[in-house]
């Protein structure tokens, strides 16, 4: 199964159950979790179910297209259910086997991993799923989001796609991953690939980056002022991307480290903050749509 | 008593590996003293514990508790009736307190007094109508991590997704969030089916059938054997790693062995590299030849039966071929990088922020190791290995390797620097600077090893101290109190002629001389010598010794400890001695009274009255310098015999002197020899801590 076609296949999977398809999110960031789908919605009580590939940047993963397995941008397919209902973990191996995946012939296990994001104020309790000794999935149920107790929980899926595929593929070198017929993921993110991890590591201008980092910060914090949870997120978005790529640069030294990190949560969970208190003025209007559609 | 089996069974979304023994030992531990409380009696009780379920077999539960029948005794016969003979408040207030009516009572003399009696009868409950106490069992149970799930409140390990409870036949009806139980249960997780258990006793058998080896035992068991018989003829030898074995054995249900290969290139790799992609990542155990060398070749224990082995197989070997090339990839990048170049980048790590980077810090040690290599005096060769591995003995802290495998820190340093051809004995000692790892690890065996380790974790632990991180409770981040044990176990394994006091002190000032003191040095010094003697006594303790000698022996300072251990044994030895007791005495008798001696002063052998005087002032100086003596050459032993020897002269003493004599000055100088003695005394101990049977 080609890439594109384990997209299709996921999306039309969750799609069945439930979920909105949603898009990637237009903001650089190192995770899909990161996408307001994600970290924004899983706050408060309304019920929120959803499915999107995220492209997800991690520059200092960066090896200018030239090792087999780490790459500066790879997709996850990420799929959250709040609350998570009670056969989660049997939906997600239903959409193993719709990938082609028959757990009868291969082992499949779930493996203690319990997942923190410092710099957002996200912790949760879950599982890496092991397909044949190889991680494929992290599978997470979310305790805290933004510095808040998630109430009700969310489930969120996580699948590397690459990992994924070149094991569906057979394939040893993400590059060599067919992406649809006659074209491979070399002919698309290969030079992508290369130029990012020039320009982060050899040509980024850091002093621009350290400038933009305190720009981003500055308006962020104007828009939580202004209430505006939205468009303050995005720069907050943007502050971590920014972050990353200095990181990746080496301008900044362990010491200086934690406290960029600092300033991000802060603003992560002013906002995570505010979003609860908007939803709650607005009376949380989508837990209503779901007491209408329970009544039907 | 008739009696039913019950089970009970949690069934769980796959709990950690290093949840499920310890969860399903707590919950028969919690069961079994509900059943004592409850006075319920039963024949035997199970335990079964897989990642997806904790269940309990308890074997010939009776149908319910047993009745009681007792005799209660209440007031006396004149306090239970009026004036006009009938029951007084008291007696009525008796008789509703057993939850008899007073027609119910009755008299009986105890020592010649009547008093009302009561014969009390209670009924003893059905088991089943008790049985739904589980509940509150199962939700009280507590994990290292607990969560929530779902719209529920309840904080468990992981989901709960079905509750089996049955008694007999008979369900046992309650539920847990959303969750009622049943006695339905679930095979394994792709093989199995869906399994209506009929009767408790059936549970082993009917999970079998459905791919599930319930008992945690029999499927360690099962994964030992099928090991064991894949190696036959192959000359293969398995290690098995305990730990692994455990942990493997709870990530599975119904486990099947399968082995794989790699590339014979990648045994090339360090051996611990090789080892650690496979143990700890992959969760394999690596295989062996009969030399102990590695071979290309793993076992890996799936969670499932025979069928398409090849497959899984051939996935594994993927993903460690992967892990592999990445650590090869490692290996030759970091020979790319020179010591130097990799010390410089030393400077640019912080290793905390007010102790500076880790460059400082080997600073620190460096000037450390000289100075406790003059202390030791050792050889000037083995001084210049010591100050060789103090150098470099952190440069692998920037290598690709050590970043991906951080436990293989100092192994890589060891084996990089073997490469670059550093002197065998400098890369040995960067491995041995971590020794002691933990608790039960072994000390270095050289002796540059030994003095960098030991000035290694001083400098971690003085310096913390200094700037107020010090370890309370169970926070100990920096798990300085492991490593000021180290330091304890180095002393006394190696011998080494030091003590703990110096060593405090010289690294002290190697971070008062750098100013990183933020405190006050007396007051510092004093904590970690305080910190360093609760070290000494958890030593003594594990090794047997009893307490009260403990107490006497670190009443002082710490001082030489392989000495002081010393100490401990003779005491030990001599304490069941008949004679022992009367040479504790004897010494106590002079520590006591010597506290009684006040202002500066010396003997004066002129103001001497009796001969005993002189006996025992003649005594003691041949005391003062033997067991001086004896001390500084670690011979507890015979300190303590000159010590011991002096108890008839002492003896002698106090029978003709009387210390607290009228005479000030007379007094006064007999005050003084018993100050002067004390103090050979207390050099080995404080006597009077020993406690006699």
């Amino acid at each position: 199964m080609n890439v594109q076609n384990m997209i299709l296949t996921l999306q039309e999977y969750w799609a069945k159950q439930n979920c909105m398809i949603m898009q990637a999110y237009d903001t650089e960031k190192g995770a899909g979790t990161m996408s307001p789908f994600t970290l924004l919605r899983t706050i408060g009580p309304e019920p929120w179910n959803v499915a999107y590939v995220e492209p997800s940047r991690r520059p200092a993963d960066g090896r200018y297209g030239e090792n087999p397995n780490r790459l500066y941008q790879h997709h996850q397919f990420q799929v959250i259910m709040k609350p998570s209902p009670i056969n989660i973990q049997e939906l997600y191996l239903k959409s193993l086997e719709a990938l082609g995946i028959n757990p009868l012939k291969h082992d499949i296990r779930f493996v203690e991993d319990n997942w923190e994001n410092p710099t957002l104020g996200c912790a949760g309790l879950g599982w890496e799923v092991w397909l044949d000794g190889m991680e494929i999935t992290q599978f997470t149920y979310f305790q805290q989001v933004g510095g808040l107790e998630a109430n009700p929980v969310a489930a969120e899926i996580t699948y590397g796609l690459e990992r994924l595929a070149s094991y569906i593929q057979d394939k040893e070198n993400v590059f060599d991953l067919e992406w649809v017929e006659g074209f491979t993921y070399g002919d698309i993110f290969k030079q992508p690939e290369y130029e990012h991890s020039k320009y982060t590591f050899e040509v980024s201008d850091s002093q621009m980056l350290f400038s933009l980092f305190g720009t981003y910060e500055q308006e962020a914090k104007r828009a939580l002022d202004e209430g505006l949870v939205f468009p303050a997120y995005d720069y907050i978005l943007k502050c971590s991307h920014t972050f990353n790529l200095l990181d990746a640069r080496g301008a900044i030294s362990v010491t200086e480290r934690t406290g960029y990190i600092g300033r991000v949560r802060n603003l992560a969970r002013a906002a995570a903050r505010l979003y609860y208190d908007e939803r709650e003025r607005l009376g949380f209007p989508m837990l209503k749509k779901k007491e209408g559609k329970d009544n039907e | 008593m008739s009696n039913r089996d019950f089970l009970l069974e949690i069934g769980l979304e796959e709990l950690p590996a290093r949840f499920v023994t310890t969860s399903v030992n707590q919950l028969k531990d919690k069961i079994k003293s509900w059943l004592a409380e409850e006075r319920l009696e039963f024949a035997d009780i199970r335990t079964f514990a897989t990642p997806r379920r904790l269940a309990i077999l308890i074997e010939g539960l009776h149908e319910s508790q047993p009745d009681i029948s007792e005799v209660a005794k209440g007031p006396a016969k004149k306090i239970a009736y009026d004036e006009e003979g009938n029951w007084t408040k008291a007696a009525q207030g008796f008789a509703r307190g057993q939850g008899v009516t007073t027609e119910d009572l009755f008299f009986k003399e105890v020592k010649g007094v009547e008093y009302i009696h009561a014969k009390k009868f209670i009924q003893g409950q059905k088991t089943v109508e008790l049985l739904p106490k589980m509940k509150d069992i199962i939700t009280s149970l507590h994990f290292p991590k607990n969560m929530r799930w779902g719209s529920n409140d309840l904080r468990f390990a992981r989901p709960i997704r079905w509750l089996v409870a049955l008694f007999g036949k008979e369900v046992v009806p309650f539920s847990i969030t959303s969750i009622e139980t049943s006695s339905t249960t679930y095979g394994h997780r792709f093989l199995g089916k869906e399994i209506e258990i009929t009767e408790p006793s059936e549970y082993v058998v009917s999970l079998l059938g459905e791919y599930v080896i319930a008992n945690q035992d029999e499927r360690k068991r099962a994964i030992r054997n099928q090991i064991e018989s894949m190696t036959e003829g192959k000359g293969w030898i398995v290690p098995i790693d305990e730990e692994l074995l455990e942990e493997v054995n709870n990530l599975v249900e119904y486990p099947t062995a399968l082995s794989g290969s790699f590339d014979e290139d990648f045994l090339t790799l360090p051996k611990e590299v090789l080892i650690t992609s496979m143990k700890e990542h992959q969760r394999y155990f690596p295989v062996e030849n009969k030399e102990g060398e590695l071979l290309p070749y793993f076992i890996t224990v799936r969670n499932g039966d025979h069928q398409h082995l090849d497959n899984v197989s051939k996935g594994n070997e993927k993903v460690l071929r992967a892990r592999l090339s990445d650590a090869a990839f490692f290996y030759r990048e970091d020979q790319k990088v020179s010591i130097d170049n990799a010390l410089q980048r030393l400077e640019q790590i912080v290793y905390h922020e007010e102790l500076g980077s880790i460059g400082d810090k080997v600073r620190r040690v460096r000037d450390l190791v000289k100075t406790v290599g003059l202390k030791l005096s050792v050889d000037s060769s083995t001084a210049k290995t010591a100050d060789r591995i103090a150098e470099i003995c952190k440069f692998d802290l920037v290598t690709q390797m050590v970043n991906e495998f951080p436990e293989l820190q100092g192994r890589m340093g060891e084996v990089y620097a073997e490469l670059a051809g550093e002197d065998k004995a400098v890369t040995k000692g960067i491995y041995e600077h971590y020794q002691p790892r933990f608790a039960g690890d072994h000390s270095p065996t050289t002796l540059a090893g030994t003095v960098v380790s030991i000035s290694e974790k001083l400098d971690t632990i003085v310096t913390c101290f200094a700037i107020g991180l010090i370890p309370t409770g169970s926070q100990d981040p920096y798990a300085l109190r492991r490593q000021a044990a180290g330091v304890v176990q180095m002393v006394n394994d190696h011998k080494l002629d030091v003590n703990l006091e110096e060593l405090i002190k010289s690294s002290l000032d190697v971070a008062n001389r750098r100013q990183l003191l933020k405190r006050e040095y007396d007051e510092i010094e004093k904590e970690l010598i305080e910190f360093f003697t609760l070290r000494v006594r958890a030593l003594l303790q594990e090794q047997g010794v009893q307490y009260d000698i403990i107490d006497s022996v670190l009443s002082n300072e710490i001082g030489h400890v392989p000495t002081l251990i010393k100490k401990t044994q003779i005491l030990t030895e001599k304490h069941d001695d008949p004679s022992f007791k009367k040479v504790v005495e004897a010494l106590s008798r002079v520590t006591n009274i010597a506290k009684k001696a006040e202002g500066e002063g010396t003997i004066d052998p002129t103001l001497f009255e009796k001969d005993e005087e002189q006996a025992l002032y003649t005594h003691y100086k041949e005391v003062k310098n033997s067991v001086r003596e004896a001390l500084s050459q670690g011979d507890a032993k015979q300190a303590f015999e000159v010590l011991a020897s002096s108890e008839p002269v002492i003896n002698q003493y106090f029978d003709h002197i009387m210390v607290m004599t009228e005479d000030k000055t007379i007094r006064a100088n007999r005050l003084y020899l018993m100050r002067e003695l004390s103090e050979v005394i207390r050099s080995f101990a404080h006597f009077q801590s020993i406690v006699f049977a």
